[in-house]
């Protein structure tokens, strides 16, 4: 059953519905002959691979579907390693949806969400780190996420985690160094030198941790929910940042009574902004409903745009709003909105242990500020766009129990425990690192002993 | 003439010897034949049991019932626990031993078991039916019947001698090699390799000037391997150290022409770890000197072994060499060191029982499997032994873990990754060393040759049992008492560790660096009353697990971590061929060797991660 899956001929659109012209592509070793069946042009089977034919396909009743563009690849040349067919018509959905449902009668099975990539992985084209990395590639819809998945799929994680890798072999062997061959004539390097070199591997793979944060956000988008109490502006700034009038306002208190959401975009970030019913009493039960899905979505962001009316509010009050919606590891910034109606100056807020921006909604004043302030949160400068950025979270708890294994290394060597018992520490973190840029052997290890020590009686 | 055997051993070395003794251990009937009864349980090399990683596994033999243990605790003439400092995974016994009082008490031993019988013959080839071994042929065209037959034939195989340009045949020095074996062997499908070792020119003790060397003398309170009442070592007689220089090295290179290594002439593959003296200053010509160990040879002789200084240039340039090492000035030579050729078969070939998966009943150990060392050799003679007996009796192989015993971690790396080189055993290869400790070994491994029937295991049990409610019972008394800090502070300070601010738990006392029982006993009189029920064995044992409990129970977790792959079962008949997203080698690979489980088959050299992923897929995981 199971060899039937992963050997029969599938079928899926490749491009989004909507465009002016729609992909379609089919992957398996009778793909090839089964386009011929319908395919009125030349003969496709006796085509060379990477070469690209015009023609009609016509339905069973040959009638013409579609005039098209049909891309031969001929196995192992082609992304599934399996003989592949890619057809270019026009991006009408019907037309995509009857030529599928052809194949599909000639016994073609549609491809499951991610099956050509899983099929790759099967077919060895690509690792487990790069096939991960095609799956953030379909699903990454701004630029920054697709130079972060295009930089994994050429190996940029990998030969970034090669170069932290060997410094552990190195480390690894001079500790089982000194453990095996204690009864040879070689020098063992010294405590000092092996803290030095944790510390050094250490701060690698801080560096690749703390891209995690930055590589997160632009492959999945950061939840930022803007909040306050009703008619302090909140659907008003919605609208001035994204520069559309997206929310209704009125100077109803309480007008927005489900959460809106749409996305904001600070140079290649992408912020999911959540605009909110205020939070006050509920006057009615449809707004107690939405005043629970505020709390909720309040839960569910890293960033909290506070949005008080500095006509309305004392500090005590602000004060008191924040305690109630801080949450763990949020990150909160503060709008003190309607400043066009007041006069009211920034030394005011100097208590607050927030970061504050007075703004005019209304008056788009400071939305800049804002926005830099909001990509402030993700990026602080210290990573550069060529840098390898960690945006998948299995190689991010990767790097965290390595570096977790390296700390208790330390911990070991200060608390003055034998060496088979830190050998034991730096093992975990090779196997951790293992788990990205594969095994480190027993035998690599020995070998590179061999190789540097004059070992043997 | 002969009855059938259920085994025949064919070679009595130290793989032989364990192999005879494990399957008459368990009742089989045994026949041990061997060229020469006068070389059983040879050291041809050096004359030492034991060493880092090596004591480990003699002491695990001991636990399941061999002899390596016991016979090298009645012949010692010197033992020593190695690498004290570095951490009890890696404290190791090593014992130089009396090399012709260890032949002799193995021989002694071996005949003193009413299960094993003997025969002085060559054996010629194995008599097969039916893709099933039958009993074995000998050079006299002899046909002994037997159910299974354990070829530990090591270095004899077509063996060849080099000594500079002289070459000949020979199973090691003074020794006819085997023939016609190998050949069959071929015949029948498998596939043979060569492989090289080397050993060290023996010199006459008379001749050295021992004041000009470091005595390496033997511990003061010496230990032992077996964990049945042998006798305490007397009477140690030290090792010395000397080393080579330039001198040394110049002449050696003299005799670089006439080299049979230089010169290709041996074409057998050595062990990077054991290089011979002219491998080392040629390989690290960096290095000015060399150490030696001079070690004695037994009690009732003169005779000494140059360990360090294994060579196969000609005699004369060994015999000058050696002359320039500082002590040795007027050394006279017993016998010069050669270099031997030897056929192996790649241990893939093997199943994890030791039997060979071209002939049924047929199986290998030793250097046959590619190894090298007495323990190593002993150590797969027992098992093969124990599993020849099993298939008679139609029982489950012994199977030991690589969380189990370094014995397991052994044939499981060399049936499933082969061998390029003398496979010898090292600490890292084991990835739970933690645990296979020297101290535990007797807790490890006796309840399993204990529930396996291995003759005379209840008073081993009884003192397994005893020594784990020993060390539940000290671990009891540190958890439950308190120590005052006047009682305590003053060998605390003493060690350099922070003085008790109030009263302490002593096992968290124990915990800290460089504090161990017995500095707490000494100063705690009531502690020390208590533990005076105790055997020392049950105290270091108990003080292990006690002051590293955390480091065992993470290595444990660890284990349970990685038998979740060992747990993942694929039958025999999963057809590999059919999965075209593996690769090539590891389609291949897998498809010979037959993994028990996912974690065996991803430990067979030439299947990637991706490979096990895939695996993963295939069966639904």
């Amino acid at each position: 059953m199971l060899q039937d899956r992963t050997s029969d001929t599938i079928i899926a659109p490749t491009t989004p519905s909507g465009g002016a012209i729609g992909v379609i592509r089919l992957s398996g070793n009778d793909s090839i002959n089964i386009v011929n069946q319908v395919f009125h042009g030349k003969d496709l089977s006796t085509q060379s691979s990477h070469t690209v034919h015009f023609g009609t396909i016509r339905s069973d009743k040959n009638q013409i579907i579609d005039e098209v563009l049909v891309s031969i690849f001929i196995a192992p040349h082609s992304y599934t390693k399996e003989n592949v067919v890619e057809i270019s018509c026009h991006g009408s959905d019907y037309i995509i949806q009857t030529l599928i449902q052809l194949f599909v009668k000639k016994g073609v099975r549609m491809a499951e969400p991610g099956e050509f990539t899983m099929r790759a992985y099967l077919n060895g084209q690509m690792d487990l780190a790069q096939a991960e990395a095609v799956a953030d590639l379909i699903a990454a819809d701004s630029k920054n996420a697709h130079d972060i998945a295009m930089n994994h799929l050429r190996g940029g994680i990998s030969n970034d985690l090669q170069g932290l890798r060997q410094k552990l072999v190195d480390f690894a062997s001079l500790i089982e160094l000194e453990l095996d061959f204690g009864e040879e004539d070689v020098s063992f390097a010294n405590r000092d030198e092996l803290r030095k070199l944790v510390a050094q591997i250490q701060k690698m793979i801080r560096q690749l941790m703390d891209s995690f944060k930055y590589g997160n956000a632009i492959k999945n988008g950061i939840n930022t929910v803007i909040a306050g109490r009703p008619n302090a502006g909140k659907s008003t700034l919605l609208n001035a940042l994204l520069n559309e009038e997206r929310a209704i306002v009125s100077s109803i208190a309480g007008t927005t009574r489900d959460t809106i959401e749409e996305i904001l975009n600070i140079k290649g970030i992408q912020f999911r902004l959540i605009d909110t019913a205020g939070i006050r009493e509920a006057q009615d039960q449809i707004e107690a409903i939405g005043v629970e899905k505020t709390m909720e979505k309040i839960n569910q962001s890293a960033i909290l745009l506070y949005v008080f009316d500095v006509n309305e509010l004392s500090i005590d009050d602000v004060k008191s709003d924040l305690n109630n919606l801080q949450r763990d590891g949020m990150t909160i910034l503060v709008i003190a909105n309607k400043i066009d109606k007041s006069n009211i100056s920034e030394s005011v807020f100097n208590e607050l242990e927030y970061q504050i921006i007075l703004t005019s909604a209304t008056d788009k004043t400071n939305l800049e500020t804002i926005k830099s302030k909001l990509f402030s949160f993700i990026n602080d400068g210290q990573i550069q766009s060529d840098q390898t950025i960690i945006s998948n979270i299995r190689h991010q708890e990767a790097l965290q129990n390595a570096h977790q294994s390296l700390t208790d290394v330390i911990l070991g060597m200060d608390n003055e425990v034998s060496s088979d018992f830190i050998a034991m520490d730096i093992r975990q973190s090779l196997y951790h690192l293992g788990t990205i840029t594969g095994d480190v052997s027993v035998d690599e290890i020995l070998g590179n002993i061999f190789g540097k020590f004059c070992i043997g009686k | 003439m002969f009855p059938e055997y259920d085994v025949i051993v064919v070679g009595a070395g130290h793989a032989g010897s364990e192999a005879a003794v494990a399957a008459a251990n368990l009742g089989s009937k045994v026949l041990l034949v061997t060229m020469n009864m006068d070389t059983i349980a040879q050291m041809s090399c050096n004359p030492a049991m034991g060493g880092v990683a090596k004591g480990q596994i003699v002491r695990e033999i001991d636990a399941l019932g061999g002899y390596s243990g016991i016979v090298t605790d009645h012949t010692m003439i010197q033992f020593r626990m190695l690498n004290l400092s570095k951490g009890p995974a890696m404290w190791s016994p090593r014992a130089q031993s009396d090399r012709m009082a260890f032949a002799a008490k193995w021989r002694q031993m071996l005949e003193n078991h009413s299960n094993i019988d003997f025969w002085q013959e060559m054996v010629t080839g194995i008599v097969v039916k039916n893709k099933r071994v039958v009993g074995v042929r000998t050079a006299l065209g002899l046909e002994i019947p037997s159910k299974t037959v354990i070829l530990t034939n090591g270095t004899f195989l077509n063996g060849i001698i080099h000594i500079g340009e002289k070459q000949f045949g020979g199973g090691r020095a003074g020794a006819r090699a085997a023939t016609g074996i190998t050949e069959q062997l071929l015949e029948l499908g498998f596939e043979s390799g060569r492989m090289k070792t080397g050993t060290p020119p023996r010199v006459d003790g008379r001749s050295l000037d021992w004041d000009k060397m470091e005595t390496q003398p033997g511990d003061e309170n010496p230990g032992k391997f077996s964990f049945t009442d042998t006798p305490k070592l007397e009477k140690q007689i030290p090792c010395h150290i000397a080393y080579t220089n330039l001198d040394v090295h110049d002449t050696l290179k003299t005799g670089f022409d006439r080299s049979p290594m230089f010169a290709g002439r041996i074409q057998g593959i050595g062990p990077r770890y054991c290089p011979s003296i002219e491998d080392k200053i040629e390989r690290f010509s960096e290095k000015d000197r060399h150490q030696l160990f001079v070690e004695p040879e037994g009690r009732n002789t003169n005779e000494i072994y140059v360990n360090g200084f294994s060579s196969s240039l000609p005699e004369d340039v060994q015999f000058k060499a050696l002359r320039k090492i500082i002590g040795f000035e007027n050394a006279k030579m017993f016998r010069p060191g050669y270099a031997i050729e030897y056929d192996f078969f790649q241990p893939t070939q093997l199943t994890l029982s030791l039997e060979t998966r071209l002939i049924e009943n047929l199986f290998f150990a030793g250097q046959i499997n590619g190894t090298t060392g007495y323990e190593e050799a002993a150590g797969q003679g027992m098992i093969a032994g124990m599993n020849a007996h099993f298939k008679i009796k139609e029982e489950q192989p012994l199977i030991l873990k690589r969380s189990e015993a370094y014995i397991g971690v052994l044939i499981d790396d060399l049936i499933n990754k082969g061998t390029d080189e003398p496979y010898r055993m090292f600490t890292s290869r084991a990835e739970h060393r933690i645990l296979l400790r020297q101290d535990n070994a007797d807790l490890r491994l006796t309840p399993i040759a204990h529930k396996l029937g291995v003759m005379n295991m209840d008073e081993r049990l009884a003192r397994v049992e005893k020594k784990l409610i020993g060390i539940k019972s000290i671990g009891a008394y540190l958890e439950k008492y308190s120590v005052l800090p006047d009682d305590i502070n003053p060998y605390l300070l003493e060690n350099n560790s922070a003085p008790l601010k109030q009263k302490g738990k002593l096992i968290k006392v124990l915990a800290r660096p460089h504090l161990g029982i017995d500095g707490l006993r000494e100063n705690l009189p009531e502690f020390d009353q208590f533990l005076n029920d105790f055997d020392s064995e049950i105290i270091n044992s108990a003080e292990i697990h006690l002051k590293y409990a955390g480091y065992i129970n993470k290595e444990k977790e660890m284990v349970s971590k990685m038998n979740r792959l060992e747990d993942v079962i694929l039958s025999d008949d999963f057809d590999y061929s059919q999965i075209k997203s593996l690769s090539l080698e590891a389609r291949e690979k897998l498809e010979t060797l037959k993994p028990k489980s996912i974690g065996q088959a991803s430990r067979i050299s030439g299947v990637s991660p991706s490979d096990i992923s895939v695996l993963l897929v295939y069966i639904g995981r």
